[in-house]
């Protein structure tokens, strides 16, 4: 019998987060991989409950660095659902385009600064500027740019402060906004070019059969493409409002790691994030990004996750676009929030983070303190899928040297822009289980 | 394009630079990514010979400079970061995370007894400490660098400041100095909102009270705070519960020791001395 071999990468590199990954494999076929997250667990479900409601922004966003829009976002949508609160549509109008900022941002420190390093053989983007200084350059511009929108609507890139159940503590003025529209006018040059630079890339082939499709699942809008609001779907038939989510999804514990596994109930695996929202949603993006997709041949449906750096600029010129056209049509708001009065209820909330679908579900009490919280992070979502994708590509490139095949499989990884610090907090949840059948 | 910083004939060895993570959210460590006008000159003036989030090719130490984010949660880290220390001349934390045990220090405040007994149901799936603690409560740090998240001038400053050996111009002052220093109207004063500014350590650049918000403390207590005094005032002066005051003294820096030494005592013993 053949003797069997590993791959081995004890701490995975140009991911956010500590993970590693475990393949055990031979001729005969793939017997063992595990995407294991070592990352420790912080427990913020757990130590959020009798919190007051109106910390949820500020306590989760501090769940992730990267993305802490996100978690502000899916915090205050939730709170507001269990509040009753309904916002007026300026104040949606701001929240989305503090929202354009961090994608803009998180992807294109994924394209210039993560992945593009992949593709054209480098450890990381400070080496590859060396012999292509003017292609980092361009993203780092193009990443400020969106730090730029996060920095002027949220007070600073990490961690932002204006956020708020029931909107924001100061909104600006009309004319606050017109140096960024310059910013950002001249930065969506830069992403049409990156769109046109990510289609020319090398892509491995890689599909998977048609017994195996991925089941994509996304936000979906009719009126917009998703961000804050929208019920979820799935390339599968799946459409259920929010706050269903808990009814079609299961997370599941595994021994080898902090993160729980989400699977969908009646199917298993799926894929979250932004081939999942291209995918479910391209009728809505804006003309001049489905135009370039067009001229670069990049059809409205992708399932090769190589190519999801294509889907990634395309979403980032799609926020430059949203953005410069929130902020044209900008009316200043008279109130910066709507008033949130604590009141006990169960409150919903899902919004697209750039890595993919975010839930977030809270229990608040009469004195508005919150009694229970779920969130569940695009990461745990896709790991599944993660592990699926190693199974079935391994096999199609064995005969690559060892290194390579290694460097195959962490690109393969990168693919899905993990994002482990977020999808490590969850243990709490099973801990609260425990508690309950040990009391 | 990017000028090259470094004189021609300039053939000295760049300094070493290593940029670790423990127990976080990667948003300090990110602040460095965050610097898009001046990452490169920074790579071209040092080595960055370790940094996991931006390249995969890692270098062994020893190390010039050390920044450490995150903060203890496992026996793994405790050990990790002896190793680290062993292989770095200047060790700098940076953040509340790795100054003061971070968001997660919460878990330093619960039942103890009920965490372990969950813990210990699942022995083989969980690796945790009871406590979160800061990187200074394992090794010795050269110096620590405040903020839930980090300002990134005030990064850029500290490793230039140990490039050149000299120390950095971190001011230790309070939150209100800055205040003063960006022409804000005192959100306390004019408005009545309760704000932690006289308590927090500076360096965000008074970002809260400009977009109309209270300070929430999350830069940690500055020098010499005086915490009682502000809770006092925050209960008799602008009628603050004081379960609002505890959770403001208990947040991103729960467990820095004057914020949790007055936590508990506004906890326990209703003001009493």
């Amino acid at each position: 019998m053949a003797k069997s071999k590993t791959i081995k990468v004890d701490y995975l590199a140009r991911v956010e987060g500590e993970g590693a990954l475990y393949i055990r494999y031979d001729d005969a076929g793939v017997h063992d991989v595990k995407l294991k997250i070592f990352e420790p667990p912080r427990f913020f479900e757990g130590f959020m409950r009798g919190r007051d409601f109106r910390e949820a922004p500020d306590i989760t966003a501090r769940i992730c660095g990267i993305c802490p829009i996100a978690y502000q976002m899916s915090a205050v949508h939730a709170m507001e659902d269990a509040l009753g609160l309904t916002l007026p549509p300026e104040l949606h109008a701001l929240r989305r385009l503090i929202y354009c900022g961090e994608w803009i941002e998180s992807h294109t420190l994924h394209i210039y600064m993560l992945h593009a390093p992949d593709f054209l053989g480098y450890p990381g983007a400070v080496a590859m500027a060396k012999d292509h200084p003017q292609l980092v350059q361009d993203g780092l511009q193009i990443k400020k740019a969106g730090n730029a929108i996060v920095s002027l609507l949220g007070g600073r890139e990490v961690h932002p402060i204006n956020v708020r159940v029931g909107g924001f503590y100061r909104v600006p003025s009309a004319g606050e906004l017109q140096p960024l529209r310059e910013q950002l006018l001249h930065a969506r040059d830069m992403a049409v070019e990156t769109v046109r630079w990510a289609a020319s890339l090398p892509f491995p082939k890689f599909e998977r059969a048609l017994s195996d499709q991925y089941e994509f699942v996304a936000l979906s809008h009719p009126e917009e493409y998703p961000m804050n609001r929208g019920s979820i779907v799935s390339t599968r038939g799946l459409a259920i409002p929010v706050r269903d989510y808990d009814g079609h999804f299961r997370e599941e514990h595994v021994e080898y790691s902090s993160a729980l596994h989400s699977t969908l109930i009646e199917r298993g695996a799926y894929f979250v994030g932004p081939m999942a929202r291209y995918n479910l949603n391209y009728e809505r993006l804006s003309p001049l990004v489905r135009q370039l997709a067009d001229e670069i041949g990049f059809a409205p449906f992708c399932a090769n996750p190589f190519q999801s750096i294509v889907v990634r600029s395309l979403e980032v010129l799609f926020a430059f676009d949203e953005a410069v056209r929130l902020i044209e049509n900008y009316r200043q708001p008279d109130i910066a929030h709507v008033h949130a009065e604590p009141k006990p209820g169960m409150g919903y909330g899902a919004t697209e983070a750039p890595r993919g679908l975010l839930y977030h579900r809270y229990q608040i009490d009469d004195a508005g303190k919150i009694a229970e919280a779920k969130i569940v992070a695009p990461t745990s979502q896709n790991q599944k899928t993660i592990e699926d994708d190693l199974r079935v590509m391994l096999p199609k490139f064995m005969y690559l040297p060892e290194k390579q095949l290694q460097a195959q499989c962490e690109q393969a990884i990168r693919n899905y822009d993990p994002c482990i610090s977020c999808s490590t907090h969850f243990l709490k949840m099973h801990l609260q289980r425990a508690e309950r059948t040990a009391s | 394009m990017v000028q090259p910083t470094r004189a021609l004939g300039d053939t000295k060895p760049k300094a070493r630079l290593a940029v670790w993570k423990f127990t976080s959210c990667d948003g300090c460590q990110l602040s460095l990514l965050d610097c898009e006008d001046e990452l490169l000159q920074l790579a071209d003036c040092v080595e960055i010979a370790y940094f996991m989030e931006a390249s995969s090719n890692p270098s062994p130490g020893p190390y010039d400079l050390s920044l450490v984010e995150g903060s203890i949660t496992t026996a793994d880290e405790a050990r990790r970061i002896r190793e680290i220390r062993a292989q770095s001349r200047v060790l700098v934390t940076i953040g509340a995370c790795a100054t003061a045990g971070g968001i997660q220090a919460l878990r330093n405040f619960a039942n103890v007894e009920d965490f372990i007994a969950a813990v210990y149901a699942h022995p083989d799936y969980i690796d945790t400490l009871k406590t979160s603690t800061p990187i200074s409560a394992h090794v010795a740090v050269d110096f620590e660098l405040h903020g839930c998240p980090i300002n990134k001038r005030q990064l850029l400053e500290v490793i230039s400041a140990y490039l050149h050996r000299r120390p950095p111009q971190v001011p230790a002052h309070s939150v209100c100095i800055e205040c003063k220093m960006r022409g804000n109207v005192c959100i306390w004063i004019a408005h009545g909102t309760p704000c932690m500014g006289p308590v927090t350590h500076a360096g965000c650049g008074a970002i809260c009270p400009a977009y109309s918000r209270g300070c929430y403390g999350c830069y940690g207590p500055k020098e010499n705070p005086n915490t009682a005094s502000l809770c006092h005032w925050w209960q008799r002066e602008l009628g603050a519960e004081k379960a609002v005051v505890i959770e403001n003294l208990r947040n991103f820096n729960a467990a820095a020791p004057d914020f949790e030494a007055e936590s508990r005592r506004q906890e326990g013993d209703d003001g009493q001395k």
